[in-house]
């Protein structure tokens, strides 16, 4: 259930990520440090909060929630459906950070050359811009899977925790220590720990490599 | 080919006006001053700048009213300062990519050839050298298939040898002419070598357009030091050593010039290294040690105080000669007048 949520994220977060993160490495649009600012908020929020007002906003009752129940007969209060846009939503700014510097290091110039010689903008992006960013392409995709896959407050607050559907390790740990099963809960941890630590040597070494070359 | 341009950009800290309607052909250099608008003109007509106004060449209309068509269909090849490959692919990848959406992959391997790039297509282009680089950056160029080349200092980050080897394929380019070539400069030394035709910015606006000739002198000379400009052609050179450079005018002889007989060059006569005599050229030849007697006839004489400003007219082609207003009187120099012109020295204006 863990890793199904944070591959799910993180893939949908690419998806949404890139435009978003494009459109701020290049516009000069007033309005871009009020988005820059909203994308930053889930990483100072504490994630109570986050989850609080998404609650709210899940809430059959409200009008979200209501059109969701409307078009899908189901809610998104405490499903896995409702966890994938509260993670989506969470670990937003770990998309879009590292695919925002990465865009802003490749600049105007190649993509100015690119159109030169008769690429389009989209053609340009996905000739140039793109293989040009992979390294924020890989810290992106990184950095939102351990994210996710370690996310507590909202989770707790959004999905419950109902096994099969919403329980994942951070809360299925919480529970094991509440209920002083110690054991099985270091057994999680160690996990978690070990799953996380793998990935993000993974990323340094990878990174470590290209700027050695 | 037509070039019809009225553009306009408005930018806090600066701002840029152009006007102009001309013929474009062969290679025009746009010249002047660092922040006067150079690259910003050269911007504006590749659409990577959005200004007001229209622009037109030959048959495409580029810019008018809500019209602005963008960069990429332009068919407008830019060769930058820094040749600008992409790092991703290796040389022959990035002439792919020009030529791919061009449809001219046929003529990458020709174009390689002549900008001396075949033996570094599979090289990745972060070990190509400044020269290297640039040529590759030329031939990307070209493959585009291009109405209009412009090309934004593309020698000024490059060592000496390296401008040296591709001085000549801009030549080349502009004597063949695939396109017209609009090339930014502040090295004046490249301008008088490469330019027919000369743009001068100055403080945000396109001040004057003309042809070089007319353009170069006032470019090159400052207030105490007038000259002229001559296209000269090289000869082969004579046993003695002496090279004769040819124009329209006659020929002047000059030592130690290196370069194939044939190429075309400009050199510059200073004002004040210009003698004035009447009398016969082959007279004159055996009493005086100079070899540059050029027959002309005078156009204008300027006295100021005690010198004298005399415009020549050598074959078509003008020369100025600074002497003291007392020879001009001696002399008895009049518009229409035939004289000699004795030219002391030349210097090259290559670089």
């Amino acid at each position: 259930m863990t890793l199904r949520l944070a591959a799910l994220v993180t893939g949908l977060l690419l998806l949404i990520g890139t435009p978003l993160a494009w459109w701020l490495a290049r516009t000069r649009n007033r309005l871009r440090p009020v988005i820059e600012a909203v994308t930053a908020l889930p990483l100072v929020l504490p994630p109570t909060v986050l989850g609080f007002y998404l609650l709210i906003a899940f809430n059959p009752r409200s009008a979200l929630g209501a059109a969701w129940v409307g078009l899908t007969g189901q809610t998104l209060t405490f499903s896995f459906t409702g966890l994938v846009i509260a993670s989506l939503i969470y670990s937003l700014p770990f998309t879009v950070q590292p695919l925002q510097a990465a865009f802003a290091q490749v600049g105007r110039a190649p993509m100015e050359a690119a159109a030169s010689l008769g690429a389009g903008p989209l053609d340009a992006f996905l000739s140039v811009a793109s293989p040009l960013a992979v390294r924020g392409y890989l810290s992106a995709a990184v950095l939102t899977f351990a994210h996710t896959l370690g996310e507590f407050g909202v989770v707790l607050m959004v999905g419950g925790n109902i096994p099969g559907q919403t329980r994942v390790v951070s809360i299925a740990i919480y529970e094991q220590v509440e209920t002083v099963q110690y054991a099985q809960a270091h057994v999680l941890s160690a996990i978690l720990l070990g799953i996380s630590f793998a990935i993000l040597l993974a990323l340094y070494l990878l990174n470590g490599r290209g700027t050695a070359r | 080919m037509r070039l019809e341009l009225d553009l306009r950009l408005d930018r806090p800290g600066f701002s840029f006006r152009a006007v102009h309607t001309g013929d474009l052909a062969g290679l025009t250099a746009v010249f002047g001053p660092s922040g006067s608008g150079k690259t910003t003109l050269l911007r504006l007509i590749a659409g990577f700048e959005r200004g007001q106004g229209h622009l037109r060449l030959g048959p495409s209309t580029w810019q008018q009213d809500r019209v602005f068509v963008p960069p990429h269909r332009r068919r407008i090849a830019t060769v930058f300062q820094e040749a600008r490959l992409f790092p991703h692919l290796d040389v022959a990848g990035n002439l792919n990519y020009a030529a791919r959406r061009a449809g001219t992959t046929g003529r990458v391997a020709d174009l390689a050839r002549r900008f001396g790039v075949t033996r570094l297509l599979d090289r990745p282009v972060t070990g190509l050298s400044g020269g290297e680089a640039q040529r590759v950056a030329l031939a990307r160029a070209l493959l585009t298939d291009p109405a209009l080349i412009l090309m934004d200092e593309p020698l000024s980050a490059l060592d000496a040898a390296a401008r040296a080897d591709i001085l000549p394929l801009i030549e080349a380019l502009r004597d063949e002419g695939p396109a017209p070539i609009l090339f930014v400069s502040h090295a004046r030394g490249e301008v008088a070598r490469l330019a027919d035709r000369i743009m001068l910015t100055e403080a945000g606006r396109l001040a004057e357009e003309g042809p070089a000739a007319d353009l170069l002198p006032r470019l090159l000379a400052t207030d105490t030091d007038e000259l002229s400009v001559l296209t000269v052609t090289l000869a082969g050179a004579e046993p003695d050593g002496l090279r004769p450079l040819v124009f329209p005018g006659g020929r002047l002889l000059v030592p130690d010039l290196p370069g194939p007989a044939g190429r075309s060059t400009r050199i510059a006569v200073h004002a004040r290294d210009v003698m004035l005599a009447r009398g016969n050229a082959a007279a004159l030849a055996a009493q005086v040690s100079a070899l540059n007697v050029i027959p002309a006839r005078v156009v204008k004489v300027e006295v100021q105080a005690a010198s004298a400003r005399v415009t020549l007219d050598c074959g078509g082609v003008r020369l100025l000669a600074r002497i003291t207003s007392r020879s001009a009187a001696l002399l008895d120099l009049a518009p229409g007048q035939d004289c000699l012109a004795l030219i002391k020295s030349v210097a090259l204006l290559d670089d």
